[in-house]
């Protein structure tokens, strides 16, 4: 058999991701695109697992029994997206444990709107309605991802993160129907996660340095300016069902594009964030790093009590 | 209240459930592993869903219109039953499964026998939470061994959280005389032959897993009767906050 040359396989590549037939771990595919797909599908992952750690903040504090259980479930299904994620990444060659070491180290990126503090009860809900929402977004385009693993652990988790915003938003619903002090606190929570939940969508396209490439190679579908629209679209009227104000005074209806228009974004701030400066980088990177230093131990456990057992076996 | 034995009797399940289930779910996005973060996680959800059944029946059988939140919220310390193991801090990762392994091994062969008893209640909450109790049982026991038996250092950790919880474990078989009035209308089983079921898993999983069980057998309790350890305070402050802080509030 004749080996084909790079531009060969290049070509042949590109032309199933053109016919839309999806890649899977044994094909042959460019150094690059197993690259995005390591870095994006990890970060993912971390997000994920990061992603934890504000809600299982409020898991003790739930105000009632039945919405700790719905709050326990949720972050246990949070875990579940990580671990799927995970092995996703470990389709493509990727070491799981090396993976986590990156986060650890501050290589690898996770979504910086974990990087917030959840200070009120009121956050869970929000947290539920628009960062959940905000990721359903990009997550549902990403059914659609040209690498198979990925694309089809997308379907699953695109499920279970739309129930989370709707019992996310549910929450709200109660909270915007209860006292003054509660729909003070759901409006507290809009302030500040508002803005934090626009900028989930990254850069601005023209400063969005991996986007062109990925979208020919079908690992994204839209834009982030495109994404971000689509949501500022969506989220409005769910607002106004809630009565909550949202703290943009640009933000209008333009009978023109079709799409609500809004204020620019603080880019500065986004990038502090991405950066490392944000409320709780420190802290969020630092509980992570305990959970592994601390369960060092556990895991020896694990493996020398498995060693010993696969030694009896073969005594 | 038409029934103080029984309502005592299920409020002490449903406030084991409640504050062991409050304890494991400090754990979450804090496990060693991905994997026993979700295990933990698991066994919390499972003994919330517990403590609602049980304390939505304590309430009715007491009438006085206390659903679950009533009672998970509301009570002062003194007025919970829940055994003073449960509500011990979870320490290291030996010293939460150590808890959870000798409360399941009492749970199991608890709610084994409740299935059958007379109160056609109490009997379907045990029908689900045992089969519910087996898993944690199972998951409790492997890891027990596998601490046990790992390395030296996890030996001398899982040894340590045995000596120290050892002296809470007689507490989960106490019975007052009104329990024994429901022993005797058959709608509890007797602690005894609980027990002794437990002694033989417990010995067994510690033989296993070489740990040794302590020689001083000092025990302790109080918890069934209100008298709790200086830890429950903290717990209830962080699990009664929203309700004390936002009365009468619909969440």
């Amino acid at each position: 058999m004749k080996t084909l040359d790079l531009q060969e396989l290049e070509k042949r590549f590109q032309e199933k991701v053109d016919k839309e037939i999806k890649i899977e771990p044994n094909d042959w595919m460019p150094d690059e695109y197993r690259k995005t797909l390591i870095r994006q599908i990890s970060q993912h992952a971390h997000s994920e697992i990061v992603g934890m750690l504000p809600e299982g903040n409020w898991i003790t504090r739930a105000p009632n029994l039945r919405r700790k259980a719905v709050l326990l479930a949720k972050v246990q299904d949070e875990a579940g997206h990580g671990l799927y994620l995970y092995s996703s990444v470990e389709t493509l060659g990727a070491d799981r444990e090396a993976t986590m070491d990156d986060l650890h180290s501050g290589k690898a990126k996770y979504s910086s709107i974990f990087n917030y503090p959840a200070v009120t009860w009121a956050d869970i809900g929000t947290i539920g309605w628009l960062v959940d929402g905000a990721a359903i977004m990009n997550q549902v385009a990403l059914c659609r991802c040209s690498y198979g693993p990925y694309a089809r652990g997308m379907v699953k988790i695109c499920k279970e993160e739309s129930f989370h915003q709707r019992q996310g938003y549910e929450s709200l619903v109660t909270l915007c129907n209860g006292t003054p002090a509660q729909k003070a606190m759901a409006q507290d929570a809009m302030n500040r996660f508002w803005w934090p939940a626009l900028m989930m969508f990254g850069p601005s396209d023209a400063d969005s340095p991996h986007s062109a490439q990925s979208m020919k190679w079908k690992i994204k579908r839209f834009s982030n300016d495109e994404l971000r629209q689509s949501f500022v679209d969506a989220t409005v009227p769910q607002a106004e069902i809630l009565g909550l104000t949202i703290p943009d005074p640009n933000l209008k209806w333009n009978e023109e594009r079709g799409h609500y228009d809004f204020s620019p974004i603080n880019w500065d701030e986004f990038w502090q964030v991405v950066n490392g400066n944000g409320p709780c980088n420190k802290e969020r990177i630092d509980a992570r790093k305990k959970a592994k230093e601390n369960g060092m131990w556990v895991r020896e456990a694990a493996m020398a009590y498995a060693e010993k057992r696969a030694m009896k076996k073969t005594a | 209240m038409k029934n103080e034995s029984l309502y005592n009797y299920v409020l002490r399940l449903g406030d084991d459930s409640l504050i062991l289930g409050q304890r494991l779910g400090e754990w979450c996005g804090h496990g060693p592993i991905l994997e026993e973060d979700i295990a933990m996680t698991n066994i919390s959800l499972d003994l919330i869903g517990q403590a609602m059944s049980l304390l939505d029946y304590a309430g009715e059988i007491d009438g006085n219109g206390k659903d679950h939140d009533a009672l998970a919220f509301l009570r002062f310390e003194n007025e919970y039953q829940n055994a003073l193991l449960v509500e011990q801090p979870n320490g290291d990762f030996a010293d939460t499964m150590m808890r959870q392994f000798l409360f399941d091994a009492f749970r199991q062969p608890l709610f084994e026998k409740l299935v059958h008893s007379s109160d056609a209640q109490l009997s379907a909450i045990a029908e689900k939470s045992l089969k519910e109790t087996r898993y944690h049982l199972k998951h409790t026991s492997e890891w027990i061994i596998r601490l046990g038996d790992g390395t030296e250092e996890s030996h001398t950790r899982a040894q340590k959280a045995l000596d120290n919880l050892w002296r809470y474990t007689d507490e989960l078989f106490s019975e007052t005389s009104a329990d024994l009035s429901l022993v005797t209308s058959g709608i509890v089983p007797s602690m005894v032959e609980i027990k002794e079921v437990w002694n033989k898993t417990v010995h067994a999983v510690f033989a296993e897993a070489t740990l040794q069980i302590p020689t001083n057998n000092w025990q302790f309790e109080g918890g069934r009767r209100g008298v709790h350890s200086e830890h429950l305070g903290y717990l209830l402050a962080d699990l009664q906050y929203m309700q004390r802080a936002y009365p009468n509030m619909k969440w």
